[in-house]
């Protein structure tokens, strides 16, 4: 089992390399394009254009190019931005991940816990009106836009029910450091958290409540029947046992897609300066050595969440430990 | 008399109507009696073992009649009540075991489960009780294999695992729904001689459905034939294999490859096919196929009392 680990976390090293390469090779290595240009952003003059190519060996060869920027993003981590002129792209990044972090890790505990109970609640009362209800309130959460149920819970919280005894605690928008503040940031995070879990809640209570329902079906629930076990104990030991394995397959995906930069509207909307805002940020003035970071930032998280995945798997699921 | 089944009827709604799945079966299992199922595929045969067990979950079922085990009504028992029959005084060996594991537990852990469920132990002497279970079903080196996960044993492994699993509390009446179908011939025997041993050792009644007329002649005392939801022929296993009477049974029996005399060209067959339970025919169910079809078989043949009775009206014309 160490082994399988082991070699798991092996083959994530590899993947991170090939994509490094990938992504410096798609915004350097693209033919008639000058990589120089794109740094220097719009309207440089040509001495700054001259200086970026010294600074990221663009007048030496292709691996050297690659080298350096690896260089100057994971060893000196001094890439500088020239369209915020001056800025250092590393520690901008750096300082936007425990936001993301704190709302995404926030948001994936409140949707693991409700959907377990939502999805554990259907499938045991499934075809019953409880099932019913549930179902249709999963299928309410997925449906609402996350701008949008954003902009409400502010409406509600900031402004219309503000001042009344149910909403008086919450802070202004914005992000309070865990270290500084922790009351402050466990209680201005509250909404986005709930915010973000709900579409997930609704989703992975729906998958859920179909994985127990299919477990339900198999051979091994009528063995665990005729062993004269309780239905509490089949339906969570038995079955739903069995059917975290595809749930924990989804929740990979998205929880390192989320810390990757895809909580960006949530961001946004409630002015939390996260990954996905800086990304955002970073399009719209063109911003490479920032966009090439935030990547770069992105899909390492996609692979590393991947990568856990596949250990709590090969807890999960003796099948896949080597023989 | 360990079970006493009477006027048993099994009924599914379905979107395309009524499917009586059991329709009015009798028949008693006495104590230490190894008592035969057979009959193609939808006669029945798992329906009625399932509604033993009190297995059926299905909310579109209805089942009436009466299932008496030791005197004590099962049909219509509360589920908590059954539970505590369920795995303890009667179990069930299934037909694949390759999917009737959880597949995420290792076989200790399957067996000392049933044992935590029925019996008051701690989990140490479930454990021990695991391994001696093994060692009885003859899985080699018991110590290693209760750490082992259902994928890693192989088909004859499994089902004695499984099997081994049916015994932790000596149950009075085991009930196996084809336990050899799904394995090949040499561990098929392996299989089998194990069950008569463990069958002599402890004295359990057995209820055991199989396709193979060869095990069923090797194995049990009595032997019932089903067909379209029906005891049709039921009699001691000399009974059925040396003077079947029903045009059924014969038919069965028929198709069996004979041993002796030149190969035949072709084996023999039965005309038709099953009657859909959805549109069953009236009167016999098996007069579409039946060769000596006549006036009578309009009518429903009823299953006499005796020790070799026969639902056929061939018989009383004759």
């Amino acid at each position: 089992m160490t082994y399988a680990v082991l070699q798991r976390l092996g083959q994530m090293i590899f993947v991170m390399v090939g994509i490094s390469m990938l992504v410096f090779l798609i915004f350097f290595g693209t033919p008639g394009v000058d990589p120089a240009a794109r740094i220097a952003g719009r309207n440089a003059s040509p001495e700054v254009l001259q200086a970026v190519r010294i600074s990221f060996g663009f007048d030496q060869p292709f691996y050297v190019q690659y080298l350096t920027m690896m260089k100057k993003i994971f060893v000196t981590g001094d890439l500088t931005s020239f369209v915020n002129r001056g800025w250092k792209v590393v520690p901008a990044v750096l300082d936007t991940v425990p936001v993301t972090l704190s709302l995404v890790i926030g948001a994936a505990i409140l949707w693991i816990i409700f959907s377990l109970i939502i999805g554990v609640l259907a499938a045991a009362y499934r075809d019953t009106w409880v099932d019913k209800v549930l179902m249709i309130a999963g299928l309410i959460g997925i449906s609402m836009p996350v701008y949008w149920l954003g902009e409400v819970m502010n409406l509600v919280t900031q402004s219309r029910f503000h001042d009344t005894w149910l909403f008086s605690w919450v802070p202004p928008l914005g992000y309070k450091n865990l270290m500084d503040d922790p009351k402050g940031w466990f209680l201005t995070l509250i909404i986005p958290w709930i915010t973000l879990s709900i579409l997930y809640i609704g989703l992975y209570g729906r998958v859920l409540r179909a994985a127990i329902t299919e477990a339900l079906q198999e051979d091994y629930i009528r063995t665990a029947r005729a062993k004269g076990l309780s239905e509490t104990r089949i339906l969570l030991r038995h079955a739903l046992r069995t059917s975290l394995i595809g749930f924990v397959t989804l929740f990979g995906l998205d929880f390192g897609a989320l810390v990757g930069g895809s909580a960006l509207l949530t961001e946004v909307v409630f002015g939390l300066q996260g990954v996905g805002k800086l990304t955002f940020d970073a399009l719209q003035n063109l911003d490479l050595p920032v966009i090439m970071t935030t990547v770069l930032y992105a899909s390492f998280f996609v692979v590393l969440a991947n990568a856990v995945v596949d250990v709590v798997y090969i807890i999960l699921d003796p099948r896949v430990r080597a023989p | 008399m360990i079970l006493q089944v009477r006027d048993l009827r099994v009924t599914f709604r379905t979107e395309q109507g009524m499917v009586r799945a059991i329709d009015g079966v009798s028949f008693d299992v006495e104590e230490g009696e190894v008592l035969g199922l057979v009959g193609e595929s939808g006669s029945g045969k798992t329906v009625t073992l399932l509604a033993v067990m009190g297995l059926i979950t299905d909310p579109n079922c209805v089942i009436t009649g009466s299932i008496k085990y030791r005197g004590r009504e099962l049909v219509g028992l509360p589920s908590r009540e059954m539970r505590k029959l369920r795995g303890r005084e009667i179990a069930m060996i299934f037909q694949d075991p390759m999917t009737a594991l959880t597949p995420v537990y290792t076989i200790g852990w399957q067996i000392s489960e049933q044992i935590l469920a029925h019996q008051k132990v701690s989990k140490r002497q479930a454990w021990t009780q695991a391994i001696d279970l093994l060692t009885e079903v003859g899985i080699p080196k018991p110590e290693e294999a209760v750490h082992r996960y259902p994928h890693q044993l192989s088909g004859g492994m499994r089902q004695r695992a499984v099997i081994a699993m049916a015994l932790t509390c000596n149950p009075a009446l085991l009930v196996a729904d084809e336990p050899t179908t799904a394995l090949d011939v040499t561990v098929q025997a392996q299989i089998l001689d194990l069950l008569r041993s463990l069958q002599q050792k402890h004295g359990s009644s057995i209820i055991f459905i199989t396709h193979d007329l060869g095990v069923m002649a090797d194995l049990a005392d009595r032997i019932m034939v089903m067909y379209a939801g029906r005891i049709v022929e039921r009699s001691t296993n000399a009974g059925i294999f040396t003077e079947p009477r029903h045009p059924y049974t014969q038919a069965l029996l028929d198709s069996i490859p004979p041993m002796e005399g030149a190969r035949p060209n072709r084996l023999k067959t039965i005309s038709g096919a099953p009657p859909s339970l959805l549109n069953l025919p009236q009167g016999c169910a098996f007069g579409p196929r039946c060769p000596y079809k006549f006036d009578a078989c309009a009518a429903k043949p009823p299953l006499g009392a005796e020790a070799h009775a026969t639902a056929c009206f061939l018989e009383s014309a004759q």
